[in-house]
């Protein structure tokens, strides 16, 4: 049977059919929809969100030794997170298959670095399997447990987000019953630090094995070319745009792109005049093949290390004709459409208060970053998951004293909790907005420990985050209603002001939740008797309020959440609950 | 045959990702290989979205390659023009939702919003199609509908059967959307057979 599935649908099917029985992961683009599809269809693999990348590779792990055959998933920086756990478990091997996912994204189309983690792979000696469609994203899923368990080793399977995010047929089968294997207590492979030595010759052990199978196995694949002068070496959804650009080429397409098989490399370099190395990201394979001695070959010198290939891309870099340019100089105005604030949405009273109390923030990751963008301008430094709260503390150190931190939920949860304390120990008067939504937003909605619910959906137990930061050692802590626009002013400038660590939490749920998204709420309605078009409800910034043709502004019923910042901003009460003007 | 090669745009939430899933499941359903893509950005709504879908007897990349497009399909102005060099100038077809967004995300967006798009295509020597989709959604019950309204437009220029385009609907909507949806469908298909 085949079905039209998502990349990382195909995933999530190959590990149901797979036997797994164990699934954790952080969301991330573009990861997520694995753990989603697997939560929504394929229960049985036992699937769940993880407080973070690190926590879910060791339970990962955990499941692994314990005999299970266990997924992992993430996006390529969550995989630095988790790299503690990653560089040590090859030293012990795993027991039931043990897969992670790495989803890579060339173009930064959701992410702030663009980091190929093939050379993690390498550091940490894991091997790599790259699938080329989502065929073989389903394929190489159930193969890279199989080869996981026949290695004993880790096994990292990366796609990108054209992989990840692209639909495709795909052949799919059903579910094997894999029972588990038996973990058996035995410190000198588990207990790494102590028996290190014992283990650090196992590691090359595997990795040789490894190269020497890759020289012959089945996901590295030639396709002959039609003559002698045109060779490409590719991975990945490269292959698919070599095989649209290059239709004549013999092609050498590298389903393992770690270890890489020297001999198949130089054999097949051997019978082509010239080889392309088509890879994005960087020059992974081409600097081994140079380092394996092959000389006929150009590579990123031509292609190029930034962002997403396509095939007009390489069509352009081959002279084989430029495909058309946008209409951005031509006479019209191709004005950008960023993205923005839902309607709705909590952050934009907190990033308004933030703009008029003209502090330097240091934000985090989440769509709050967007704070940074037109209208508020109103954050100053963001980068990684976190980061907000250690940067904040070291620009007080600077002189700049009165940095505010800001973060999710889901972020404080992740990575903001070891920085708090460490701001409090250290004497910092750090101020710190919690901006609780009560669910991971950016990546869509998925549930955190202090959404009060889990992956499936259920009834989970909730984190306190008041008493999370009263346990941390802040004792100026502070709760707000999100959409209570002077309040939030208000609560914010004393935080500034108090001489000592403190939080805010300024709450209100996520508009695009799907219970709050379906729920019945009454929408807010313009008076035009009584608006003197002042357009003080536009600077609210609500996509929901557009202008009528008279002038009036007007706000789109059926996107209301019915948040009422508008109308607390309506200097002539013209802004009213629909029901009442009717 | 030929690679069948179309580019949707429009803004996030108009649900021009919907109909570019239903064009690929139609064409999975008439039996062709097919491959789609989306691109957009962080947020979850209100950003450019745009979507490209191949169908053929084998399709290697999901990308439409600028210039190739069978036709791009815009949901809204300004993102038909974003998306318009796509477009196969020679065969191909923009099939345009006469309906204005402004970005609330940009200043001053009213007054440098561009408003002569369909003219300027066409001064490109673009065989441009403008529908008011949005207002036949809204005439129909549910401005929301505008999408299908392209769709049952785009149906027309396509090798698939109307049967297929149905059978794909009912199984795709939700049963309390479906008739609406397969009126704003018939709706789009009447108008681009007069307009043609």
């Amino acid at each position: 049977m085949r079905e039209f599935l998502l990349g990382n649908e195909a995933i999530a099917r190959g590990a149901w059919e797979a036997g797994v029985k164990f699934v954790s992961g952080y969301p991330g683009t573009p990861s997520t929809e694995i753990i989603e599809t697997l939560a929504t269809r394929f229960p049985e693999t036992n699937p769940r969100w993880s407080t973070n990348e690190k926590v879910a590779f060791e339970e990962g792990m955990g499941a692994a030794i314990g005999g299970l055959r266990t997924l992992v998933t993430m996006k390529h920086v969550g995989l630095n997170v988790a790299a503690d756990a990653f560089m040590v478990f090859p030293y012990s091997g795993t027991n039931g298959g043990f897969v992670v996912i790495s989803a890579d994204d060339p173009g930064m189309h959701s992410s702030q670095n663009e980091q190929d983690n093939r050379y993690l792979a390498r550091v940490a000696k894991v091997p790599v399997l790259e699938p080329s469609d989502a065929q073989e994203c389903h394929d190489f899923m159930i193969a890279g447990l199989e080869l996981s368990e026949q290695f004993r080793s880790p096994v990292m399977l990366r796609t990108t987000t054209r992989l990840a995010h692209h639909k495709g047929l795909v052949e799919v089968g059903e579910r094997a019953d894999v029972p588990p294997r038996e973990f058996i207590r035995d410190p000198q492979r588990f207990s790494v630090p102590i028996y290190r030595l014992i283990r650090r010759p196992e590691v090359e052990k595997t990795l040789t094995a490894f190269a020497e199978y890759a020289e012959t196995c089945p996901f590295n694949r030639i396709e002959e070319g039609a003559d002698d002068k045109i060779g490409v070496v590719t991975s990945g959804i490269s292959y698919q745009y070599v095989k649209e650009v290059l239709p004549d080429a013999g092609i050498l397409r590298l389903g393992m792109t770690f270890p890489l098989p020297a001999n198949l490399l130089r054999d097949f370099c051997a019978k082509y005049e010239t080889v392309y190395v088509v890879e994005e990201g960087e020059p992974f394979i081409e600097e081994f093949m140079r380092g394996a001695g092959i000389t006929n070959l150009t590579g990123k010198e031509l292609f190029g290390v930034i962002g997403e290939y396509s095939p007009g891309r390489l069509r352009k870099t081959l002279g084989l004709g430029a495909p058309p340019e946008p209409f951005t100089n031509d006479g019209v105005n191709l004005i950008m459409r960023p993205p923005m604030f839902c309607v709705g949405c909590g952050h934009r009273t907190v990033f308004a208060a933030l703009r008029q109390l003209r502090v330097t923030v240091s934000g985090d990751i989440g769509c709050y970053t967007m704070g940074a963008l037109h209208p508020y301008e109103a954050e100053h430094t963001t980068f990684a998951m976190g980061s907000s709260i250690g940067v904040a503390v070291g620009l007080e150190q600077a002189g700049h004293e009165n940095t505010v931190a800001i973060i999710g939920d889901s972020t404080f949860i992740h990575a903001g909790i070891p920085p708090l304390i460490d701001a409090v120990y250290n004497r910092s008067r750090l101020t710190l907005i919690i901006l609780d939504n009560s669910t991971t937003g950016m990546t869509g909605s998925q549930p955190n420990p202090v959404s009060g619910k889990d992956v499936m959906g259920q009834q989970a137990p909730q984190i306190d985050l008041e008493a999370l930061c009263r346990a941390s050692g802040v004792e100026n802590v502070a709760i707000v209603d999100t959409w209570d626009r002077k309040e939030v002013v208000n609560v914010i400038r004393r935080a500034v002001s108090f001489k000592g660590p403190a939080v805010v939490i300024a709450r209100g749920p996520c508009q695009q939740i799907p219970e709050i998204k379906h729920s019945h709420r009454i929408p807010f309605f313009i008076h035009e008797d009584l608006c003197t078009q002042c357009d003080a409800c536009f600077k609210v910034w609500c996509p929901a309020i557009t202008r009528a043709p008279q002038n009036f502004p007007v706000i789109a019923a059926n996107e209301c959440t019915s948040c009422t910042v508008c109308a607390q901003v309506c200097p002539t009460d013209a802004i009213k609950l629909a029901e009442e003007t009717a | 045959m030929k690679t069948y090669n179309l580019m949707f745009a429009g803004v996030g939430g108009q649900g021009s990702l919907l109909i570019a899933e239903l064009t690929s499941l139609a064409a999975v359903n008439a039996g062709y290989d097919t491959k789609q893509t989306e691109v957009h950005g962080v947020s979850q709504r209100g950003g450019s979205v745009e979507t490209h879908v191949r169908f053929g007897e084998k399709v290697h990349s999901p990308i439409v390659t600028p210039g190739e497009a069978d036709a791009v399909v815009g949901l809204e102005k300004l993102e038909a023009l974003r998306f318009a060099h796509y477009l196969n100038i020679e065969t191909g077809t923009v099939l345009v939702n006469d309906h204005e967004l402004v970005p609330g995300s940009v200043p001053n967006a009213e007054s440098i919003y561009p408003r002569e798009t369909i003219d300027f295509l066409k001064s490109k020597g673009m065989r441009v199609v403008a529908l008011p989709a949005s207002q036949t959604a809204r005439d129909l019950g549910d401005a929301r509908m505008a999408n299908v309204v392209m769709l049952g437009a785009l149906s027309t220029l396509l090798p698939i059967e109307q049967e297929v385009w149905e059978k794909t609907l009912k199984l795709r909507i939700p049963a309390k959307y479906l008739d609406g949806n397969l009126k704003a469908f018939e709706s789009g298909y009447d108008a681009m057979q007069k307009a043609i």
